[in-house]
């Protein structure tokens, strides 16, 4: 029976006083509170992600699963980058410079090591450069999708079409030469855009508002794994 | 016909081969073509060029991975440029893990060619703290709460520049570079819910997302892709990337326009021929 009930009273009682402090001043620290309080849950779940990340790739390396290797890879990078991260932040290789005299070996091996374990260079010329490229590729293939596949079979392709062609070509220099196309490029942006997101927002907003209180009031109960 | 029968089979490496051509030749030979500049990126640039020399700082949270870099970096260091050279006071954040690298690689890229402005006084680098919207709520009610270092472990209090920056009303701006809807959770909170002026900076494919905001004055300004990136670049006359990337940009969409009518004619000539053959052959079927 508690099981059941006392999330439900957590939630609405957490949702009433969430509520009520809005209209209520006196309150307000309860709101501070609550955003600390938050703020740790969500540093928490990194935590809780990075042990569900090593937890999967172990299982997949125990099993030897199709493609194992590249956990190898993922586990590799994961500690190295870690390691790399800690030891710039507390400044271990200004520490182990100032431990050894300048121009020696030991300080020379030191900037050698200094330089592989450089969180910020590694990540500007390894992440940078591999997801540029990866998201790069998008353009190839919207290049070849539109060209396959943005057919004006019925109206709405058409006016699809039409529109997209204008704001595609309004949005650069090239297409801003042309007569009109500025202009027709602002409006489509500023009128029929604007209306339909409008709309759009609106409605989640109302349907955002009702699923809270549905939460709220125990209506929906989905999110504690119960049907009803 | 046979010319159109090769369009629609037409093998989609001859089109990604034609998408890196017109990528790169203008890259390798400018064309200098002329940028006109639209008003949403002449208000962002209005709003930032408004603000007094050294006073209440610009917040700059670069909510972006490097997936975008090559779209949202150069909005990003041509405001960054404005702020430094107007000696508006910059403290750059990020909400996301992965943008905490990029945040600071564009703090220090600028701040490199202003070696008059020094680190703590005139600018900052708060790194990354998890909690998204849960950060924004936060900075509205205590800023050294939620900031109690900087990125690089320097405790808030120490650095001259945060001495006075108690929450939101502390702030000037918060501009926001995205290719998420973070956007959307600055104006949310950090405007609606404490006043402060919100201009954000998103991909192309989101700009028009950020419309119905802009028209209703809750985002001061809006740079739109590379395009606003280049147009924001002349307006502070410090032309860069996007400066550059731009004629690539327009070479790339006239070709995808060229690809996308020359698909349409192939397919409404093709499929015209097809029903004419059909309708011969049922002709033919009943004359029999």
């Amino acid at each position: 029976m508690m099981r059941r009930q006392l999330p439900l009273i957590i939630c609405f009682v957490a949702g009433m006083v969430m509520l009520a402090q809005n209209f209520i001043p006196p309150l307000t620290w309860i709101y501070q509170q609550a955003i600390a309080w938050a703020r740790i849950i969500a540093s928490i779940a990194l935590f809780i992600g990075l042990i569900s990340l090593v937890r999967v790739h172990t299982t997949k390396l125990k099993r030897k699963a199709p493609g194992c290797q590249y956990s190898y890879v993922t586990l590799f990078a994961l500690c190295y980058m870690m390691l790399a991260g800690l030891l710039t932040r507390y400044h271990f290789f200004v520490w182990l410079h100032d431990k050894s005299d300048a121009g020696s070996t030991g300080d020379y091996i030191v900037s050698v090591f200094e330089n592989a374990f450089n969180f910020q260079e590694l990540f500007l010329n390894i992440q940078i450069p591999i997801q540029a490229t990866m998201f790069s590729l998008l353009a190839f293939f919207i290049a070849s999708a539109a060209f396959r596949a943005f057919k004006a079979r019925t109206f709405e392709a058409t006016l699809l079409l039409i529109a997209a062609t204008v704001v595609m070509l309004g949005r650069v220099p090239l297409g801003q030469m042309i007569p009109w196309i500025p202009e027709i490029t602002t409006w489509i942006l500023e009128v029929p855009n604007t209306a339909a997101k409008r709309g759009i927002m609106i409605g989640v907003g109302l349907g955002m508002s009702s699923t809270a209180l549905k939460i709220m009031l125990g209506i929906e109960r989905t999110y504690l794994g119960m049907k009803d | 016909m046979s010319f159109l029968r090769f369009l629609l089979r037409m093998d989609r490496r001859i089109v990604f081969v034609l998408v890196a051509l017109a990528v790169v030749t203008p890259l390798i030979f400018p064309l200098n073509l002329p940028i006109e500049v639209t008003q949403p990126v002449r208000q962002l640039h209005s709003a930032i060029d408004r603000l007094p020399a050294r006073s209440r700082p610009v917040l700059v949270s670069v909510d972006y991975d490097p997936s975008t870099v090559p779209e949202l970096m150069p909005m990003t260091l041509a405001v960054l440029r404005h702020c430094f050279s107007k000696e508006i006071p910059v403290i750059v954040t990020t909400m996301l893990p992965a943008g905490a690298g990029l945040a600071r690689d564009a703090m220090e890229t600028v701040a490199r060619e202003y070696p008059n402005l020094s680190y703590g006084t005139d600018y900052a680098y708060m790194g990354y703290k998890p909690g998204y919207s849960l950060v924004m709520l936060g900075i509205g009610e205590d800023f050294h709460q939620t900031y109690p270092s900087d990125g690089f472990g320097t405790p808030s209090s120490e650095l001259p520049i945060l001495k006075n920056v108690k929450n939101y009303d502390d702030i000037a701006m918060v501009v926001d570079f995205t290719a998420s809807a973070a956007y959307e959770v600055w104006i949310m909170f950090a405007h609606q819910k404490y006043g402060c002026m919100v201009g954000a900076g998103v991909t192309a494919v989101m700009a028009s997302d950020a419309y119905p905001y802009l028209n209703a004055g809750q985002l001061e300004g809006l740079l739109g892709g590379l395009s606003g990136a280049a147009e924001y670049e002349k307006l502070i006359d410090k032309p860069g990337d996007a400066t550059v990337g731009m004629d690539a940009q327009s070479i790339a969409h006239i070709l995808i326009i060229i690809l996308i009518i020359l698909g349409n004619i192939a397919y409404f000539a093709t499929r015209r021929e097809g029903n004419t053959t059909q309708t011969a052959a049922r002709q033919q079927g009943a004359s029999k």
